[in-house]
């Protein structure tokens, strides 16, 4: 029998395939399609002190194998996913990370203090690496310093572990992941998406009303697995990876470079089946490749 | 419920300058009952496009558990899509979202459909007349070789054209018949551009009315929030228009 399971802090992960925040909501969509209690862990879509109502539209557009957003961290407030989408969330035996944000340091620790005492959340994910807001998300992520003070200011108030979200859009990522360790989280997830654009070649203007939106899907595979590399390289905390995971073989790249788990996103958009596809298929291709447990393949490549 | 199948092609035709009736086959068939819904399908096996494309549907024929998609080839999506043939299957998502409530129609009603938005008022047509409604079909088009389906409504109940160009009908826009003609109808139904949308709901503030709108979309099930529209009932009031649409009563949703 070949073992999936997966120890991270906090995360019992029965699994270690996951949906990755922003692309799954709070999964009342996909639960008309598949039993969630399957998946490893759901990412749930950050979640912010207040209801925000996002960007205008259009907020996505296709590129070349990838698409970009700017969706604005929509999402209904911290209220309303304590009191409704959280215990909803509890028929299934799935334990919940739950995505932070906020535009000020004061907004992540109100918001991390009340998510994390949910029984079904099991661990944070702080989102220090939205490119698509004014303020807060990206800004809290680019410079080591401050991601390295807000990381200690929601460990503080967490009842949770606290896994960090790093942005791409910086020249050394490990510079960051470093700074939060210090800081004192118990994990990495990585990658966000990557700040680009569109035009219309017509007209010459944006497509996305936000003018820049966040790149993801297969296009940024290379970039999300390289920088899961080199994290690996430089620190021994658990990492969840993601950045265009959308086969098989893509789950065993992001485990073999050193990630513990790995998030799906985009791919759900092209296929609502791909997670539960992706466990039914790991087994097998664990076996092939003659592993016996996602254990021993993970960080394999740093050993070879 | 919703269902992701590879479906065989029975037919695909070029019926209009750029626009074609793809026939699929499959068990999905069987989920299938509101007009005005539609499907989101892969037209590549490969990442490259990454997105499914939403095509409305525009005939169920549960008999031979096939439905039709009328859609115009225009970007890089529909265009591969285009080339799809008999020998290939096509992988469908759907049905989604919410059709048209036909039993809102009362004794008449009025389907306005303006270019690609006029393939689901054929599905929505038949239902209608199955059900005894008298249906009037006022329909928009850019030109003469783009018109299509015009026998097809014409079948089920009088049928007006209007041509941008003036190349066949009325010149000018659906606006310029629905301006001519009598307002002695219980119900519209519409889908189009959303400037056309609009121009029907001020034709008539006082009739009950159904708009299917269209939106940029990602997912096509409610999950990314790409496609959404806010509401005339709050400020903070939204909908998504893959899930909880297409189709809206007239006056709720500002686009």
């Amino acid at each position: 029998m070949t073992d999936l399971s997966v120890k991270l802090p906090g995360l019992d992960l029965k699994n270690p395939i996951m949906p990755a925040s922003g692309c799954f909501g709070f999964g009342q969509e996909y639960a008309k399609l598949y039993d969630l209690s399957k998946l490893g862990s759901i990412m749930i879509k950050a979640t912010t002190a207040e209801m925000r109502l996002g960007n205008p539209t259009p907020r996505v557009a296709e590129t070349s194998s990838g698409m970009l957003n700017a969706i604005g961290l929509q999402n209904p407030g911290l209220e309303k996913v304590v009191d409704e989408q959280l215990p909803w969330l509890e028929q299934f035996d799935v334990p919940i990370i739950a995505n932070v944000a906020g535009s000020l340091a004061e907004d992540y620790v109100e918001v991390a203090r009340t998510i994390s005492r949910a029984p079904n959340v099991h661990a944070l994910e702080l989102n220090i690496s939205c490119p698509n807001v004014k303020q807060g998300g990206i800004t809290f992520g680019t410079d080591p310093k401050v991601a390295k003070e807000l990381t200690r200011m929601v460990k503080d108030v967490s009842d949770v572990p606290v896994y960090v979200k790093l942005s791409p859009n910086v020249t050394d990522v490990v510079q960051l992941a470093k700074a939060v360790e210090e800081g004192g989280a118990d994990g990495i997830t990585m990658i966000n998406t990557l700040l680009g654009m569109r035009l219309d070649p017509k007209t010459g203007r944006p497509v996305i009303a936000n003018i820049t939106g966040g790149l993801s899907g297969p296009a940024i595979k290379p970039v999300a697995l390289r920088m899961v590399y080199e994290v690996r390289r430089h620190t021994d905390l658990p990492i969840i990876g993601m950045g265009g995971i959308a086969e098989i073989d893509d789950v065993i790249d992001f485990l073999s470079a050193g990630a513990n788990a790995v998030a799906v996103g985009t791919a759900n958009f092209v296929n609502p089946f791909v997670c539960p596809e992706l466990i039914d298929k790991l087994p097998e291709r664990l076996h092939e490749l003659g592993y016996e447990s996602v254990h021993e393949l993970t960080g394999r490549s740093h050993r070879l | 419920m919703i269902k992701q199948e590879k479906m065989a092609i029975v037919s695909q035709t070029e019926i209009a300058k750029n626009i074609f009736e793809l026939t699929v086959t499959g068990t999905l068939v069987e989920e299938m009952n509101e007009p005005g819904q539609f499907v989101h399908v892969r037209v590549a096996d490969s990442f490259e496009p990454l997105l499914r494309r939403p095509i409305s549907v525009a005939k169920i024929d549960k008999e031979a558990s096939s439905f039709t998609m009328i859609y115009r080839s225009e970007g890089r999506g529909t265009s591969l899509l285009s080339q799809k043939t008999e020998r290939d299957t096509l992988d469908v998502l759907g049905p989604l979202g919410h059709g048209f409530p036909i039993e809102e129609a009362g004794e008449k009603a009025y389907l306005i459909g303006g270019g690609i938005g006029v393939p689901p008022l054929y599905e929505l047509a038949l239902q209608l007349n199955a059900r005894g409604v008298e249906t009037v079909h006022i329909l928009g088009f850019e030109s003469r070789e783009a018109v299509f389906y015009e026998d097809k409504f014409r079948a089920l109940g009088d049928t007006h054209i209007a041509t941008v160009d003036g190349s066949h009908g009325t010149e000018g826009f659906v606006t310029h018949i629905l301006n001519g003609l009598p307002h002695d109808f219980d119900t519209y139904y519409s889908c189009g551009p959303t400037p056309m949308l609009e121009a029907v709901q001020w034709a008539y503030p006082q009739k009950k009315g159904f708009l299917s709108y269209e939106q940029r979309m990602g997912c096509g099930i409610g999950a990314c929030f790409a496609c959404v529209c806010r509401t005339t009932k709050s400020e903070t009031d939204y909908i998504k228009v893959c899930s909880d649409g297409p189709v809206f009563p007239a006056g709720v949703v500002i686009s």
